[in-house]
């Protein structure tokens, strides 16, 4: 179960996400500290630990669009918020994949910060309303990569079984 | 059934007959770019090595491709560190196509690419940068990706679990009137499209317009169709495309162009003729809030800046310096104009373009990306409205979330310095 601590609209960029003055910053144990950095309340919340992980995130259509820097999803990993959004940018969901964040894509999805969600693969139930969201799937070739913890392990298994 | 030009592109190199939209395969690399993310990159590429007892060495240097051009010259010591590591790590390995802070080689990444003749036709390019989609102008399928995925490629040589994108074919007519650019056609499409109308989709080019468009044009829709979501644009190889590589690009082995099936199928096709555009504004903050100019005309601006990956090639050089040329950048207003390469700068120099600018007070800055994604030279105080010829107005963008950008060709951000306020181009007398 998890409270939304955050409700977004369409087209949230990775701009908004992580700002382009801190990408000098990479590392994803460096990058949490500007989330959403410009969206000051959220940011200080996150920074003094009030928002407990596994809160979700929830955003309308088009969440992560833009840049491909990979910082606007270590930097909302590192805090384990859950994204809960009606659709996903095609960079940032490859990229959400591969380290392995929690996000949902949930087409209909209906909720407002304060409601708890109980999130699971297949459906989000919005305990404070009592409705149920039907969960896009993602495709099974990206379940592998889910699957085997990220990308880096399952690159790291296949690159072994090339040179055995 | 016939393929489209990008299902081709993927059947090829992923060795089988034939794909349709939907398979998922798992294509070789030939071109992989990064820039100063190259640091993360191989951060990633460590940790894929970490504990196997392997060596971590990338499986191609020929095929990787790294270009400075995000921060450049360095805006602070987190950078130059990067940088540092990027040079150590090019070194090492043997990497040739490096292109460091340099007057004579140097430049952004979606330029440099093109004109080293490093794309063909057919080729799989993937960037860590999501206008990697500018090299469909070129014939090949090019698409952006994350660092962790890049240091994937670096280690197998082929991206995984590709799925093969639906295709829009966009069949563009008409000749374009005086003023009217490439630029206006992209962002009229895109606020046709809306910023997530093509997203996991390809946008395929066409049409008598675009068979007699510049590949400096075309890289121009091929990198802003990512502002519709698209995984990438392309423009399938013709005349134009061999002649820009023979003769621009210096390219003197074999290319193969690869067109699409007469009987390919695409999920939709949108028909635009340009006789009757007028110039596009992208209006604060989503690239899709396009406008027609007449809406936007009188509004104050205190920056233009003309350049980027988008805007910064030589023919946009000269529409601007044919509207500014003996006339002044308003006295509120600054002028920043970004060549997009090296290259292109002393191109622009022989021609007289950088000292007419600079008469006209604007000033003229090393090639890069500038202030395009708010790092340095050039971000926006609080309130301050700039009009720029680059791809993106997201909140914050230029470095502020208290500031605006709007979204523009060359000729409309000249007219508009001259005046200090968004004005139409084909008004003259400014």
């Amino acid at each position: 179960m998890g409270k939304v601590v955050l409700k977004l609209g369409a087209d949230i960029s990775t701009d908004d996400i992580y700002p382009g003055r801190y990408m000098a910053t990479v590392l994803p144990t460096e990058t949490p500290q500007f989330c959403f950095f410009d969206r000051t309340e959220f940011n200080t919340q996150l920074k003094n630990k009030q928002i407990p992980q596994g809160s979700v995130i929830v955003a309308d259509l088009n969440f992560g669009c833009g840049s491909s820097r990979e910082q606007a999803v270590s930097t909302i990993k590192g805090h384990e918020l859950v994204i809960v959004a009606r659709s996903i940018a095609r960079i940032f969901l490859q990229n959400a994949i591969n380290l392995g964040l929690n996000i949902i894509i949930c087409p209909e999805i209906e909720a407002e910060v304060g409601h708890e969600l109980e999130v699971s693969k297949d459906k989000v139930v919005n305990k404070t309303t009592g409705k149920t969201f039907v969960n896009e799937q993602l495709p099974a070739a990206r379940q592998a990569i889910i699957d085997a913890g990220g990308l880096i392990p399952y690159t790291r298994k296949l690159m072994l079984e090339a040179t055995k | 059934m016939g393929m489209t030009v990008v299902e081709k592109i993927l059947a090829r190199a992923a060795g089988v007959p034939a794909v349709k939209a939907g398979d998922v395969v798992e294509p070789k690399v030939d071109l992989a770019m990064s820039h100063e993310n190259g640091a993360l990159v191989m951060n990633q590429f460590k940790d894929i090595y970490e504990g196997t007892g392997r060596e971590a060495r990338p499986w191609d240097p020929s095929k990787i491709a790294i270009i400075f051009d995000h921060r450049v010259p360095a805006e602070g010591p987190k950078t130059a560190t990067n940088h540092k590591k990027i040079r150590d790590f090019v070194g090492k390995h043997g990497i040739k196509k490096f292109h460091d802070i340099r007057g004579d080689r140097g430049g952004i990444c979606h330029q440099i690419l093109p004109e080293n003749g490093y794309v063909r036709p057919g080729y799989v390019v993937v960037g860590t940068d999501s206008h990697t989609t500018s090299h469909g102008a070129l014939g090949a399928f090019s698409f952006g990706i994350g660092a962790t995925e890049m240091a994937s490629v670096w280690t197998l040589g082929v991206a995984l679990n590709v799925e093969v994108p639906p295709t829009i074919k966009v069949n563009v007519t008409g000749a374009f009137p005086k003023f009217i650019a490439p630029k206006d056609l992209i962002l009229h499409l895109i606020g046709k499209l809306t910023a997530q109308g093509a997203n996991f989709r390809v946008i395929e080019f066409h049409g008598e317009t675009i068979a007699k468009m510049s590949t400096s044009g075309r890289l121009v829709i091929c990198n802003m169709s990512v502002e519709a979501g698209a995984t990438s644009g392309i423009v399938p190889a013709d005349a134009e495309t061999m002649r820009y590589l023979r003769d621009e690009a210096g390219v003197t082995d074999k290319i193969e162009a690869v067109t699409p099936d007469a009987d390919a199928v695409y999920e939709r096709v949108v028909d635009i003729d340009v006789s009757a555009l007028v110039p596009q504004i992208a209006c604060p903050h989503t690239v899709d809030n396009v406008k027609p100019i007449s809406e936007l005309e009188g509004k104050k601006i205190q920056q233009v800046v003309i350049g980027s990956c988008t805007n910064g090639r030589l023919d946009d050089l000269q529409a601007a310096y044919e509207i500014i040329k003996g006339k002044k950048v308003a006295e509120h207003t600054r002028m920043l104009i970004f060549p997009a390469s090296s290259r292109i700068y002393a191109q622009a120099m022989e021609r007289g373009y950088v000292q007419e600018f600079m008469k006209a007070g604007a000033v003229v800055m090393n090639s890069g990306c500038g202030p395009c994604l708010g790092i340095h030279q050039g971000a926006l105080g609080d309130d301050e409205v700039a009009l720029a010829t680059t791809n993106r107005n997201f909140k914050g963008r230029m470095g502020n979330p208290k500031s605006e950008v709007y979204l523009c060709s060359p000729a409309v951000a000249a007219a508009s310095a001259v005046t200090g306020v968004i004005t139409d181009p084909r008004k003259g007398g400014n």
